[in-house]
């Protein structure tokens, strides 16, 4: 059986405008020890997904069923990293990391050597992101890719069932996401967590995902699904490779169509159309 | 450097104008007047008496603020209900001007201890609630959810997250809160008292002593500076981390 499977899902939001569609009949499979990767123009509710998902957001119909169990609430199965602002800054790195140890869901049953166990798990992530230098440093003190490092250890502390990423790198600058994107995919590969990982930077989703799922606008819904034609082993080169550029632009193409807009311009008619219309 | 000459400058400007005679002494003493006035206090009249009453009034009133209005406020910033509950009330009587209540306070509690100390629980206690709730909405939505994908319940989000992640802001709360309690101390010890530093102005002011009436204001300054310098101590002594910079 499937890791995640989203079945009919739709959600609507009530807005003073009306009632506004921003989800409708997803459905689409993750398998276990999968990475898949959710692209798509702004307002085609890739984010809302991966939140109903998390449980942060309710669907108004259809069904999320993770390992099995239907989703209606946050989890500790379901851990999530944010695009930014999530650490707690009172903390030091190794103290963020191991959060997610003093809440009660984690504390019950537990053994001196489930204790133990945790406590070298949270050296071996601070490891695995390379920050153990900056072990007792403060979030504030981090650069915004060191920081990203620390929020995806403190995901991973309580082996979530699996890692959801809402467009974590984001707000990083281009060569700091290249090395975090090679990083993700060793974590990944040494893990072996499944990843749903949200973007809007289509050359991400490619290099990242097994599997890339196009999602258009109004309503938000699944446009297509690719299989990424690359091999497991991910290396920067592979970029300039012909599959990846053609589905690169295939991809982009599908944007274009599915949205309707190529230039800037037609975005600033479409923008135009809405406030009419509203 | 330049904390040290905004202070200077208009103090030497003041000792320039009274010098110079422009203005009589009686209405603006010199600062040596005011500074030969305020050792005689100290060693003559109880100046140290009247600073204790004064700064026991400020101490009792405000810790009793601080205690009902943090947890409160809390509350307020974590609950949607409570807030709907609980903050029409608090802002409707925050426009009430304390000052106003004070005839009341007399009619129910006397001239007592308690009735300075009542004035000034009212001067800051519905500004503190609302001060400290605005805080707790002020933490980031992703720390909140970072929390809930991790597991935490309702109560472990107040006590690990919220409460945390609001400390620093509410020490700033207090410490301008603070200012307002002494404003409302002074407030009060001008209409019911016989003791404190506000009674002590009132009383120089009958017999227009005015350098007494500057040094109780120069007073009541430098014990505000000082406690204000404290809050910010203690802002980095407790919260490094928020002053940290790579």
């Amino acid at each position: 059986m499937s890791k995640v499977i989203i079945k009919n899902v739709g959600k609507i939001f009530n807005a003073a405008a009306g009632q506004i569609p921003a989800l409708q009949d997803v459905n689409l499979s993750v398998e276990d020890n999968e990475f898949v990767t959710l692209v798509g123009a702004s307002g085609c509710g890739k984010s809302t997904l991966l939140r109903i998902l998390a449980g942060l957001e309710y669907r108004t119909s259809g069904e999320v069923l993770c390992d099995g169990q239907s989703i209606n609430s946050p989890g500790a199965d379901r851990a999530m990293v944010f695009q930014h602002y999530s650490l707690y800054p009172w903390l030091s790195v190794i103290d963020n990391i191991k959060f997610s140890r003093q809440l009660k869901v984690n504390r019950e049953n537990l053994t001196s050597s489930d204790v133990e166990a945790a406590s070298g798990r949270a050296d071996a992530l601070l490891n695995l992101i390379g920050l153990n230098k900056v072990r007792s440093a403060y979030p504030n003190q981090l650069s915004g890719g060191m920081q990203q490092r620390v929020a995806i250890a403190r995901a991973l502390m309580g082996r979530p069932s699996i890692l959801l990423m809402d467009e974590p790198f984001g707000a990083l600058d281009a060569q700091t996401r290249e090395v975090m994107h090679d990083l993700i995919l060793h974590i990944h590969r040494v893990e072996k967590t499944t990843i749903i990982f949200v973007t809007h930077d289509v050359e991400e989703a490619i290099y990242l995902g097994q599997r890339v799922v196009l999602m258009q606008p109004r309503p938000g819904r699944i446009h297509s699904t690719f299989a990424v034609p690359l091999p497991a082993q991910r290396t920067q080169e592979m970029k300039h490779t012909v599959p990846f550029r053609e589905l690169r632009a295939e991809i982009l193409a599908r944007i274009r169509q599915s949205t309707g807009i190529t230039t800037d311009l037609d975005m600033l008619d479409q923008l135009n159309l809405q406030s009419t219309s509203v | 450097m330049f904390a040290a000459l905004g202070l200077l400058l208009p103090f030497a400007a003041w000792a320039a104008i009274s010098a110079s005679g422009w203005v009589d002494s009686m209405f603006l003493p010199g600062p040596l007047n005011v500074f030969t006035r305020m050792v005689t206090w100290l060693f003559e009249d109880d100046l140290l008496g009247d600073a204790a009453i004064s700064i026991y009034r400020v101490a009792a009133g405000f810790l009793l603020s601080a205690a009902l209005a943090l947890p409160l406020g809390l509350l307020i910033g974590a609950f949607r209900p409570v807030e709907a509950l609980l903050e029409p009330l608090t802002d409707f009587i925050r426009y009430m001007p304390a000052v106003a209540f004070i005839p009341l306070v007399m009619l129910w509690l006397g001239i007592g201890e308690s009735a300075k100390i009542s004035i000034i629980f009212i001067g800051t206690f519905f500004q503190m609630v609302l001060m400290v709730a605005e805080n707790v909405r002020q933490v980031p939505m992703a720390q909140i959810e970072a929390a809930l994908t991790m597991g935490a319940t309702r109560y472990e989000m107040i006590r690990l997250v919220l409460s945390q992640s609001a400390k620093p802001a509410m020490l700033d709360t207090l410490r301008i809160t603070m200012g307002w309690a002494w404003t409302y101390l002074v407030v009060a010890e001008l209409v019911a008292a016989n003791s404190g530093l506000g009674y002590a102005i009132l009383k120089a002011q009958r017999y227009l002593k005015t350098d007494t009436i500057f040094g109780g204001i120069i007073l009541i300054g430098v014990i505000g500076l000082l406690i204000d310098q404290g809050f910010r101590w203690l802002h980095r002594r407790l919260f490094p981390w928020s002053h940290a910079r790579g």
